[in-house]
């Protein structure tokens, strides 16, 4: 028996649920569906004075962007950044969960915790660390590398070494998130299955290969997406450490629409850069599922 | 690779990590002295890989510490000095005093804790009727609502800026607090967690006669805490390391919020090297506080949000 009628628990639930779905609806998509319509106009300064000013330009502003050669190069370098960047961190996170994972290794959690500390540090703040560290005469990285003899790289202001510059700074600052959920999936294998591999005659490297990867499959594309849809919103590293530069060799997707929208106020053109990223992003998730859907 | 006993554990890190057996009886014990050796060797070669991961991690953080407590200048010397000839709390006091860095510290952490408070109360409240309620609809708005999940926050930024810019709300802590104050990331952790509180508990509360924002605070809440820890150190670490957004929407200095500061000092101050090392332990110290202290819950969160979400 129940005390009060269903139709008083869904006003209830409506009512829990108001603030959240409308901040949510508010704050959230209805900019991004405006940012769709933004993007078919020309909104720009004058705009932001009199918005009266603004007319429809059809797709005047994608067609703008195809034959925008900063733009392409932006493009480039995320997905440089991303599809580097993204399965660097990935092999580094998951040979990283491996280490801790060794059934001989003690003090693991302690080593977790130290792994995991790059990752809950301030973006901005370790940026600015790294820019001293990629310093060519004072910092730590040359004189280290000078040790092993390889002579002083001005990372961050040589176009061929910006972006390896930041993929390597990423690496460091992010693995340690995936590594704990490598961690997690592969504490999930039964060890029965290693057993029978290795009655089978596995060696480590066929256990690996047969039994850890396969089985890793959900947690790997679960990884595989965060983190590429991570990677392709690169900002605030080329915006702290180098400006998009040098040569615009690490100006990303979103640095650009940055500019061309908080700092020209284009935002009907930066509008257009964002729905691109978006499109992007979503293909990269797709294709990543797709990818898993035809292993399996 | 041909092995004589294939019990012996190598050691190999594919092998699966089971808490009794480690630190236990060695799996190769008395079967002769190759396959202790063979321990051994892949014992050193594991700790020499886990303590130079150890070291990468731990480096940068450790130089910027040292830095910050050198001299003017000497950060920028060749060779490197890794620690300070002696050691100054001048720069940390530089900071303070000539630039102003109490007052973004100040801006931080209200609205870090803000927007921790605030989220914390209305993401469990959605998540708790998404997962407990039943109601015409549910399961409609449970679909749109994760369609966001793959919407990147940037494609919102331009016009979310026009918006606020209406509200009169650009260069204000509410610029910056109302958009973190409901997260469908958060909903969704606090649904899945909620799933698992017993429906007879709900309905023994409601014949009682509770009404249904007293089952939420006196059932649900207490309840639900675990997660709740773990949402709030999330939502603090993210709303403080937050950069881009404060950064648009906050164009005044005295609304600053730490990193924006930061990354502003660091074009005008570039050559102060040890200035700038002090500034980045001040923004990394608090986070870094709270999740050395509650690790616990903040790790269980990333299991549970990859895991199961």
């Amino acid at each position: 028996m129940r005390s009060r009628m269903p139709s008083d628990v869904g006003k209830a639930a409506w009512l829990f649920l108001a603030p959240a779905l409308l901040l949510i609806f508010i704050f959230f998509f209805l900019p991004v569906l405006a940012s769709l319509v933004l993007s078919v106009t020309d909104f720009d300064i004058y705009a932001i004075a009199s918005p009266a000013t603004t007319r429809f330009v059809g797709l005047a502003n994608y067609i703008k962007l195809l034959h925008d050669p900063e733009f392409w190069t932006a493009l480039k370098n995320t997905f440089y950044f991303a599809i580097v960047g993204g399965p660097l961190t990935i092999a580094v996170s998951l040979g990283a969960a491996l280490l801790l994972n060794a059934r001989l290794v003690r003090f693991k959690s302690f080593f977790r915790t130290i792994y995991f500390t790059p990752f809950v540090t301030t973006l901005v703040a370790v940026a600015i660390v790294w820019r001293y560290l990629y310093h060519t005469r004072y910092g730590l990285l040359n004189y280290a590398l000078g040790h092993i003899g390889i002579g002083p790289i001005d990372w961050l202001g040589n176009p061929h070494w910006a972006m390896p510059a930041i993929i390597f700074m990423s690496v460091w600052k992010n693995f340690g998130y995936n590594m704990l959920i490598f961690i997690a999936g592969l504490q999930a294998i039964p060890q029965d299955l290693y057993d029978a591999a290795e009655i089978d005659g596995a060696g480590p490297m066929g256990r690996f290969f047969n039994v850890t990867l396969p089985l890793l499959g959900p947690t790997l594309l679960f990884v595989g997406v965060i983190t590429m849809i991570g990677y392709f919103q690169l900002f605030s590293e080329p915006y702290v450490m180098t400006q998009g530069g040098p040569l615009r060799s690490t100006t990303s997707v979103v640095l650009m629409m940055y500019e061309e929208g908080f700092r020209w106020w284009r935002m009907g053109y930066a509008a257009a850069i964002a729905f691109v990223l978006f499109v992007v992003i979503l293909v990269a998730t797709l294709l990543q599922f797709r990818l898993q859907k035809d292993r399996t | 690779m041909s092995r004589t006993n294939p019990r012996v554990s190598t050691g190999t890190a594919t092998e699966h990590y089971r808490p009794g057996a480690v630190g236990g009886p060695a799996a190769g014990f008395g079967r002769g002295d190759s396959a202790l050796t063979r321990r051994r060797i892949s014992q050193v070669v594991l700790y020499t890989l886990l303590i130079i991961g150890a070291l990468i991690a731990l480096v940068p953080m450790l130089w910027m510490l040292s830095a910050s407590l050198m001299p003017t200048g000497e950060a920028s010397t060749y060779p490197p000095h890794f620690f300070p000839s002696h050691v100054t709390f001048a720069h940390y006091g530089e900071l303070f005093t000539r630039l102003n860095l109490g007052r973004y510290l100040f801006n931080s952490a209200l609205i870090s804790f803000s927007v921790t408070a605030i989220s914390l109360v209305i993401n469990s409240m959605a998540g708790y009727a998404f997962a407990k309620l039943r109601f015409r609809g549910r399961d409609r708005a449970f679909r749109i609502l994760s369609l966001g999940l793959v919407l990147p926050v940037q494609v919102a930024m331009l016009p979310l800026f026009l918006l606020m810019k209406n509200m009169h709300l650009i260069n204000t802590y509410w610029g910056v607090i109302i958009p973190g104050m409901a997260s469908i990331f958060g909903i969704f952790l606090i649904r899945q967690y909620a799933l698992s509180i017993p429906d007879d508990m709900l309905d023994a509360a409601r014949i009682d006669g509770a009404s249904e924002l007293r089952i939420y605070w006196s059932v649900v809440v207490p309840g639900i805490l675990p997660i709740l820890a773990t949402l709030a150190i999330w939502t603090f670490l993210a709303t403080w390391n937050d950069f881009m957004w404060p950064l648009i929407v906050l164009s005044d200095e005295v609304h600053y919020t730490l990193p924006v500061a930061l990354a502003n000092l660091s074009g005008e101050h570039v050559q102060d090297t040890e200035l700038m090392m002090a500034g980045s332990v001040l923004t990394v110290i608090p986070v870094l506080a709270v999740f050395l202290f509650l690790q616990r819950y903040y790790i269980q969160g990333v299991m549970a949000g990859s895991v199961k979400g």
